[in-house]
């Protein structure tokens, strides 16, 4: 067999194929909508189909005033979500009225070795009109010989009518696969909210 | 086994792939070429432009910008009205790190260039240079312009030869304070034109 068609089998290349935005090869895997919800967690998808995923977070919306949005990792499916983390949180916020703003490391909201849930969003108002958006980026999380690093970037306004935006980096201490990733507030539900994983190819 | 369609059937690359290439996760929507342009807008509707609830966060990619005049800035603004004017209310946060060719460093928060509820542009690079090789790339995300519920916020990272020879690596994010759809941006510089370059509009699936 021979010709175009046979020789642009199997290729990421051709008469055709074009790049897509983001570089690389960007695949949708899942949306999960948040109404009234306690938990939104992603318990398929994550796997070593891809060395790298990218979830968006949308006008996440809270119930409670002032509260964080989070997340958390799981190497039994959603079973427990209590990974232990290491991570650095820094920010830059300003307010409404121009009379404070700031950049630095913010030492209470980052992790040492904890298990508990990392912040990714810090305060977020829940007037009607306020939300929080950004991504995280989670890296080879079926790896069975490295640690699991993510970053994220996010934006919200916050329950003192501030612009913060938020970066948070870190790693997953387990050489067992991260298969499954929750997200919560830290205090009442997420009442809307959209969450997509996105897998990149690379 | 003939033809170009049996020969192509389950593949996942080939003649069958320009399907996805044409509509694939990141759909490319618009690109404008810079030409001595004072400005370049994006208004959902004209010329092909969609910037509405099509997709739920759009991707502004700025690729070698080149300002007409020395010591610029390149800024963005949003319009609430198809493009009549842009003055939406944004309240941001500027931040950038910085390195000359000659070791100086610096990095902390750039109070002149965030906005208090400021109508005005959003400064998304400072201090760009005119010399022939220098340029501004970088990015700028914007979340569902066209809610009618919440603020849209936006978040872009830039990184610029400056007019003294130093890496300016800026950091942008804020919020167009309006629960009225966003549906048009402008890119300008705030002296002289937009001499070269381009910028692409992307749309992320979310199914």
């Amino acid at each position: 067999m021979s010709g175009i068609v046979a020789q642009n089998l199997n290729r990421q290349s051709g008469l055709i194929k074009a790049p897509e935005a983001g570089g690389g090869a960007w695949t949708f895997i899942s949306k999960t909508t948040a109404s009234a919800s306690a938990t939104l967690s992603i318990t398929s998808g994550l796997d070593s189909t891809y060395k790298v995923y990218f979830i968006t977070y949308n006008n996440i919306h809270p119930e409670t005033d002032n509260t964080h949005f989070t997340f958390n990792g799981s190497i039994d499916s959603g079973s427990n979500y209590n990974v232990a983390k290491t991570s650095t949180h820094f920010a830059a916020y300003a307010d409404e009225g121009d009379s404070n703003t700031s950049l630095g490391y913010e030492t209470g909201h980052d992790l040492a070795q904890g298990t508990g849930v990392q912040n990714l969003l810090n305060e977020i108002g829940n007037d009607n009109d306020q939300s929080a958006s950004g991504y995280l980026y989670l890296y080879n999380p079926a790896s069975t010989v490295f640690v699991k690093h993510f970053t994220s970037v996010s934006q919200l306004v916050n329950a003192g009518d501030y612009s913060r935006n938020q970066f948070v980096s870190g790693y997953l201490n387990t050489t067992s696969a991260i298969d499954a990733v929750q997200f919560k507030q830290s205090s009442g539900n997420i009442d809307s909210g959209d969450i997509c994983l996105y897998g990149l190819t690379i | 086994m003939s033809g170009i369609i049996t020969q192509n059937a389950l593949g996942n690359s080939g003649l069958v792939k320009a399907v996805e290439a044409a509509g694939g996760t990141w759909v490319e929507i618009k690109s404008l070429t810079a030409s001595s342009d004072a400005t370049l807008s994006f208004v959902d509707g004209t010329d092909d432009v969609v910037l509405d609830s099509t997709y739920p966060i759009y991707v502004f990619k700025f690729i070698n910008c080149h300002p007409s005049a020395d010591s610029n800035q390149f800024r963005v603004n949003f319009s609430d009205d198809g493009g009549s004017s842009y003055a939406v209310t944004k309240t941001s946060t500027v931040w950038r790190a910085f390195h000359s060719e000659g070791g100086t460093s610096g990095f902390g928060y750039v109070t002149s260039n965030d906005l208090a509820q400021g109508t005005g542009v959003q400064i998304l690079a400072s201090s760009l240079g005119a010399d022939a090789d220098h340029t501004t790339q970088g990015d700028l995300y914007l979340y569902s312009p066209s809610s009618t519920t919440f603020v849209k916020h936006f978040q872009s990272r830039t990184t610029t030869t400056s007019s003294d020879d130093q890496i300016m690596d800026f950091h942008i994010a804020g919020y167009c304070n309006t629960t009225s759809a966003v549906n048009a941006a402008q890119f300008s510089m705030t002296s002289g034109e937009i001499d070269a370059g381009k910028i692409k509009l992307f749309g992320l699936k979310d199914s």
